[in-house]
C-alpha cells in the first residue's frame, strides 16, 4: 500500500476528456473540482476588495477611494467571502469529494442533485457579480433594515436574489450528505467507526438544510420590502427592524458553525494522522460536533445586545452562547490530547492544523468574551469583533480548509505539491494572519468602529500594522496558487497512500478511480486505527 | 498620554472602570488557557516528533476523568464570566433616578443634542462633571449606534422607537462620540464629541449662547399650535383624557389591559392615536404623522411631563391656559415648528 501503484486503470481525471464530460458529470470528485475551481475565483475576487480595504485604511482620512466606494467594497468582501467563499469552502469542495470516499461507496446518494446545486450556486454568484459589475450593493453584508430597504440606492435585490438563489445549492448540499451518511455506509461501518471528518459534515449539513431556509425567507422579505413596501421590517409602514435581525441572526449566527465545525472535522483528521494515533476521547470529539449544531441555533441574540432586544431576552442568550463554547473547548482540549505519546511529524498539512489550535483557541476565546454582556456592549461593532470572527472564519476555517488541501491534494489529483514551499506559505500564512488581525483586538477596546471609511488619527499605527500584516497575508495565499498549480503538472506521482493514513479514501488510487473503489470496501475496525496498515502489509 | 499610541482606551465614568476589571478577568482566563494550550502544542510536539518512520506509538484510550475536568472547569469559569458580565451590563441598563434628561436625536448623518433647558447641540453633547446623564433616544430614518468609548456606553437608535443609555462622566474632558452602526455612505463622518465640565463651567454654558426656551416650554407652543388642548383640557372634562399628572401613571384601556405613559405610549398616541385608546374615549384623535418631527415629538412628550410634576416648573402646568392665536396646525408640513438654532 505505501509504495506508488502504477496506474493500470482510468481514473476519474481521465476516464473521459472534454468540457462537456465536466459540465455534465454527475461525479462526486469532478463536481468537487468544479466547486474548488469556482470558490478559488470568489475567494481571489473578495480578496482583492480587502486589499483595497486595507490600502486605505492606512491612513485616518478616506484618500484612497470614495466613502460610497470603500462601502461597497467591504459590503462586497463580506457577501462574497461568506456567501460564496466560506460556507461551500470545505463542504462543497473537499466535504463532495471525500463523503462517499470515506464512508466507502460510489457516489453522492443524489449525483444529479449533487451537479444541479454547483448550477444554482453558479447562477447565485453570476448574479452578485452582475450586480458587482452593475455598481455593486453598499448596505454591508448584514443588509440591515431600514437601511437596505428604504435608504440605500445600490443594488441591494439582485445581490439579495444572488444570496437566495446560492443558499439553495447549500440545502442541496446538506440534504445529499445526510441521506448518503444514513444509506450508504459501507458493511461494517457502524456510526462510532465513522471518521470524525463525517460527523462534523453531518452536523454542518444538519444547519444547512434547518437554517439555510430562514435566511432565504429573510432576504426575500428585504427584496419585497424594497420593491413593494411591504411593511413587514420599516417602522415607518408599522413593520419592526429588529425582527430582521432576529430572522437575520438566526441564520447567520449558526452559519459560522457551517463555517468552523467541517475545519473541526478535517483538523481531527490531520491530528490523528500525523501524530499516528486515534483521536483522543472520539466520542466527545464526535458529539461535540452535534451539540454545537444543536445549541448554535439558540444563541442568535447575542448579536444583539444594544439593538434594545429586552435585557432579559439577552441574558439568556448570553448563557446560552457559554454553553455552545463548552463543545469547542472539549475539542481543542482532545487534540491537543491526542498529540501526547504520539509520532508527531511536521508534514505542511498538519502544521495548519496546529496553525488552527492555536488561532481558534484565541478566537473562541475573545468569542466568550463577546458573550460576556457588559463587555459586548463597549466592543460590539468595533474592531474587536471584526479581529474576533477573522480569528474564526479565517484563522479557523482557511487555515483547515488549506490543510485539507494539502493533505487530500495527492489522492484528489495524483500529485505531491512541493513541501518546502508549502512549510514556507503556511508560516508566512500564519505570521502575516495574526500580525494583520491581533492589532485589531486592542483597536477595538479603544473604541474603533468597524466599517470606517475614515477614523480618528489614535488608531493609525493599529491600522498600520493590520494592513501590513495583510500584505504578509497575501503573499503567503498566492505561494500556495503557484505551487499548486505547479505540481499539476510537474509535481511528483502520488502514492496511493501518501501519509500512512487508515481513512477508506486512501485504500483507493490516486487519483481514485471513477467509481472509487474496485470492491466494495468492508469495513472491521475503528476510524484511526494505525495497527491494520501493519495488517495489510504483513498481509 | 501620547496620543498615538494607547492600549487602553479613557476611563471616564465608573463603569469604564467597572468594565475594566471584567476585561481583566476575561485577559486572565485567556491567558492561562492558550498559555496551557500553547505549551502543551509546543511541548507535545517537541517532545513527540516523529524520529523513524516506523515509530508504532502506544495507544491512549480517552479519560473519562480528563474530559470530565475540562468540560467543568471551562464551564464555571465561563459562568463567572456570565454573571459578572451580566451584573454589569444590568449596571449599564438602569439609569439612576435623578439622572439629568438629554434627548438625542439621530439622522443620516449627524447628531442632534436636545437639553431639556433648550439647548441644542449638533455633534455635541455637554454634560456636567459628576452628575448621570440620561439619554433617550430616537432616530429620523436608518439605525444609528450611539457609542461613547470613554464611558464604555453604546446603545442602537431606531427609527420609530425610544432606546435609552445613561452614563456619569467622572474625569473633565473631550471624548470621542461614534456611531457604530453602519447607517450609509457617510456612516464614518457621523462622529462628534462629548464634553465633559465643571459644573459651574456647565451652569455658563448652559446660560451663555443660544440658550432659548425649555424644551417642555417649546413643547408647550406646539401643544396650543397643534390644538390639541381643544380637546385634551385641564380645566374642564373634554373630548380627550386630562393629561395632567398622566406621565409615569399606569393608563386602563379600552380593551381592558393597562399601559404605562411612558415617552414610547405617548409617542404612539400622537402617532397612531387608534393603536392603544384609554378606556372611556371614544377613537376621534387625528394622526400627526408626517406633521410632526422627532424633535418635536420630544418637545411634547417633555411638556406632558412637565405637566405631571407638581409645583411651578420649567414651562409651568398650563391649568386653563387659552390656546392663543394660531390657528390651523394639523396643515403644517412636517418640519418643527419651533424656531431651531444650529440647525
Amino acid at each position: 500500500m505505501i509504495t506508488a501503484t502504477v496506474e493500470t486503470r482510468e481514473n476519474y481525471l481521465t476516464h473521459e476528456y472534454g468540457v462537456k464530460s465536466w459540465l455534465l458529470t454527475q461525479d462526486h470528485k469532478r463536481i468537487a473540482l468544479l466547486y474548488l475551481g469556482a470558490i478559488s475565483f470568489f475567494f481571489f475576487l473578495g480578496g482583492i476588495f480587502a486589499t483595497v480595504i486595507r490600502l486605505e485604511l492606512l491612513t485616518p482620512p478616506g484618500d484612497l477611494v470614495s466613502a460610497q466606494t470603500y462601502n461597497k467594497l467591504f459590503t462586497l468582501h463580506g457577501v462574497i467571502m461568506v456567501f460564496l467563499f466560506l460556507i461551500p469552502a470545505i463542504p462543497a469542495t473537499l466535504g463532495n469529494f471525500l463523503v462517499p470516499m470515506m464512508i466507502g461507496c460510489k457516489d453522492l446518494a443524489f449525483p444529479k442533485l449533487n451537479l444541479l446545486s454547483w448550477y444554482i450556486f453558479m447562477v447565485g454568484g453570476i448574479c452578485v457579480l452582475y450586480a458587482m459589475l452593475q455598481g455593486g450593493v453598499d448596505t454591508g453584508w448584514t443588509f440591515y433594515v431600514p437601511f437596505s430597504t428604504s435608504y440605500a440606492n445600490t443594488y441591494v435585490i439582485l445581490t439579495a436574489v444572488g444570496i437566495f438563489i446560492a443558499g439553495f445549492a447549500s440545502i442541496l448540499t446538506g440534504l445529499n450528505f445526510i441521506v448518503t451518511i444514513h444509506q450508504m455506509r459501507a458493511p461494517g461501518l457502524t456510526w462510532y467507526r465513522l471518521p470524525l471528518f463525517i460527523w462534523s459534515m453531518y452536523a454542518t449539513s444538519l444547519i444547512m438544510v434547518l437554517g439555510t431556509p430562514v435566511v432565504a425567507v429573510t432576504i426575500l422579505l428585504v427584496a419585497l420590502e424594497r420593491g413593494f413596501h411591504f411593511g413587514i421590517f420599516d417602522p415607518a409602514l408599522g413593520g419592526d427592524p429588529v425582527l430582521f435581525q432576529h430572522l437575520f441572526w438566526f441564520y447567520s449566527h449558526p452559519a459560522v458553525y457551517i463555517m468552523v465545525l467541517p475545519a473541526m472535522g478535517v483538523v481531527s483528521e490531520l491530528v490523528s494522522v500525523y501524530s499516528r494515533k486515534k483521536v483522543f476521547g472520539y466520542k466527545f470529539v464526535a458529539f461535540s460536533s452535534v451539540a454545537i449544531a444543536v445549541l448554535g441555533f439558540l444563541v442568535w441574540g447575542h448579536h444583539m445586545f444594544v439593538s434594545s432586544q429586552s435585557v432579559y431576552a439577552s441574558m439568556v442568550f448570553s448563557f446560552l452562547s457559554f454553553l455552545v463554547a463548552v463543545p469547542s473547548a472539549i475539542k481543542v482540549f482532545n487534540w491537543t490530547a491526542t498529540l501526547y505519546k504520539g509520532s508527531i511529524s511536521y508534514d505542511t498539512p498538519m502544521l495548519y492544523a496546529f496553525g488552527f489550535i492555536g488561532l481558534f483557541t484565541i478566537g473562541g476565546l475573545t468569542g466568550t468574551f463577546l458573550a460576556t454582556l457588559g463587555f459586548d456592549v463597549h466592543v460590539t461593532d468595533t474592531y474587536f469583533v471584526v479581529a474576533h470572527f477573522h480569528y474564526i472564519m479565517v484563522g479557523g476555517t482557511m487555515m483547515a480548509y488549506l490543510g485539507g488541501l494539502h493533505y487530500w491534494w495527492p489522492k484528489m489529483t495524483g500529485r505531491m505539491y512541493a513541501e518546502g514551499w508549502a512549510k514556507l506559505s503556511a508560516l508566512v500564512i500564519f505570521l502575516g494572519f495574526n500580525l494583520t488581525f491581533f492589532p485589531q483586538f486592542i483597536m477595538g477596546y479603544l473604541g474603533m468602529p468597524r466599517r470606517y471609511h475614515a477614523y480618528p488619527e489614535e488608531f493609525q499605527v493599529y491600522h498600520v500594522l493590520s494592513t501590513a500584516g495583510a500584505s504578509v497575508l497575501a503573499v503567503g495565499y498566492l505561494i500556495p496558487a503557484v505551487y499548486f498549480i505547479w505540481s499539476l503538472r510537474y509535481g511528483k506521482l502520488a502514492p496511493d497512500n501518501p501519509w500512512n493514513a487508515t481513512g477508506l479514501e486512501w485504500q483507493t488510487t490516486s487519483p481514485p478511480l471513477p467509481e472509487n473503489f474496485e470492491i466494495t470496501p468492508v469495513v472491521n475496525h475503528e476510524a484511526y486505527d494505525y495497527s491494520i496498515l501493519e495488517e495489510m502489509k504483513v498481509g | 498620554m501620547n496620543p498615538s499610541f494607547q492600549l487602553l482606551p479613557e476611563q471616564a465614568s465608573a463603569t469604564a472602570v467597572h468594565l475594566d476589571h471584567l476585561t481583566l478577568y476575561l485577559l486572565i482566563v485567556a491567558a492561562i488557557f492558550s498559555t496551557l494550550i500553547f505549551a502543551l502544542i509546543f511541548f507535545f510536539a517537541i517532545k513527540y516528533r516523529r524520529r523513524s518512520g516506523h515509530e508504532r506509538p502506544v495507544e491512549v484510550h480517552g479519560a473519562l476523568t480528563l474530559e470530565i475536568i475540562w468540560t467543568v472547569v471551562p464551564f464555571i469559569l465561563m459562568m463567572i464570566m456570565f454573571t459578572w458580565g451580566a451584573s454589569v451590563f444590568f449596571e449599564m441598563s438602569r439609569p439612576p433616578d435623578d439622572a439629568m434628561n438629554v434627548y438625542v436625536v439621530g439622522k443620516q448623518w449627524m447628531w442632534k443634542t436636545q437639553h431639556l433647558e433648550g439647548q441644542r447641540e449638533i455633534n455635541e453633547l455637554h454634560v456636567p462633571l459628576g452628575r448621570p446623564v440620561k439619554l433617550t433616544m430616537t432616530s429620523e430614518d436608518v439605525i444609528h449606534s450611539f457609542y461613547m468609548p470613554a464611558f464604555r456606553v453604546k446603545f442602537d437608535v431606531l427609527p420609530g422607537k425610544y432606546t435609552t443609555a445613561w452614563f456619569n462622566p467622572t474625569k473633565p474632558g473631550k471624548y470621542h462620540l461614534f456611531c457604530a452602526e453602519y447607517c450609509g455612505t457617510l456612516h464614518s463622518g457621523m462622529i462628534g464629541w462629548i464634553y465633559v465640565m465643571e459644573p459651574a463651567e456647565y451652569e455658563r454654558w448652559l446660560a451663555g449662547g443660544s440658550g432659548g426656551e425649555s424644551l417642555a416650554s417649546n413643547g408647550e407652543k406646539l401643544f396650543q399650535y397643534l390644538a390639541c388642548a381643544n380637546c385634551h383640557r385641564t380645566d374642564k372634562p373634554g373630548r380627550c383624557p386630562n393629561l395632567q399628572g398622566v406621565f409615569g401613571t399606569a393608563v386602563r384601556l379600552t380593551t381592558g389591559e393597562t399601559v404605562k405613559a411612558d415617552e414610547a405610549y405617548i409617542r404612539e398616541s400622537i402617532l397612531n392615536p387608534s393603536a392603544r385608546i384609554v378606556a372611556g374615549y371614544q377613537n376621534i384623535m387625528p394622526s400627526f404623522q408626517g406633521q410632526v418631527t422627532e424633535e418635536d415629538l420630544l418637545q411634547l412628550i417633555e411638556y406632558i411631563k412637565s405637566l405631571g410634576k407638581p409645583g411651578p416648573q420649567v414651562g409651568g402646568p398650563a391649568p386653563g391656559a387659552n390656546p392663543p392665536a394660531l390657528q390651523g396646525g394639523a396643515a403644517a408640513p412636517a418640519r418643527s415648528l419651533v424656531p431651531k438654532q444650529n440647525r
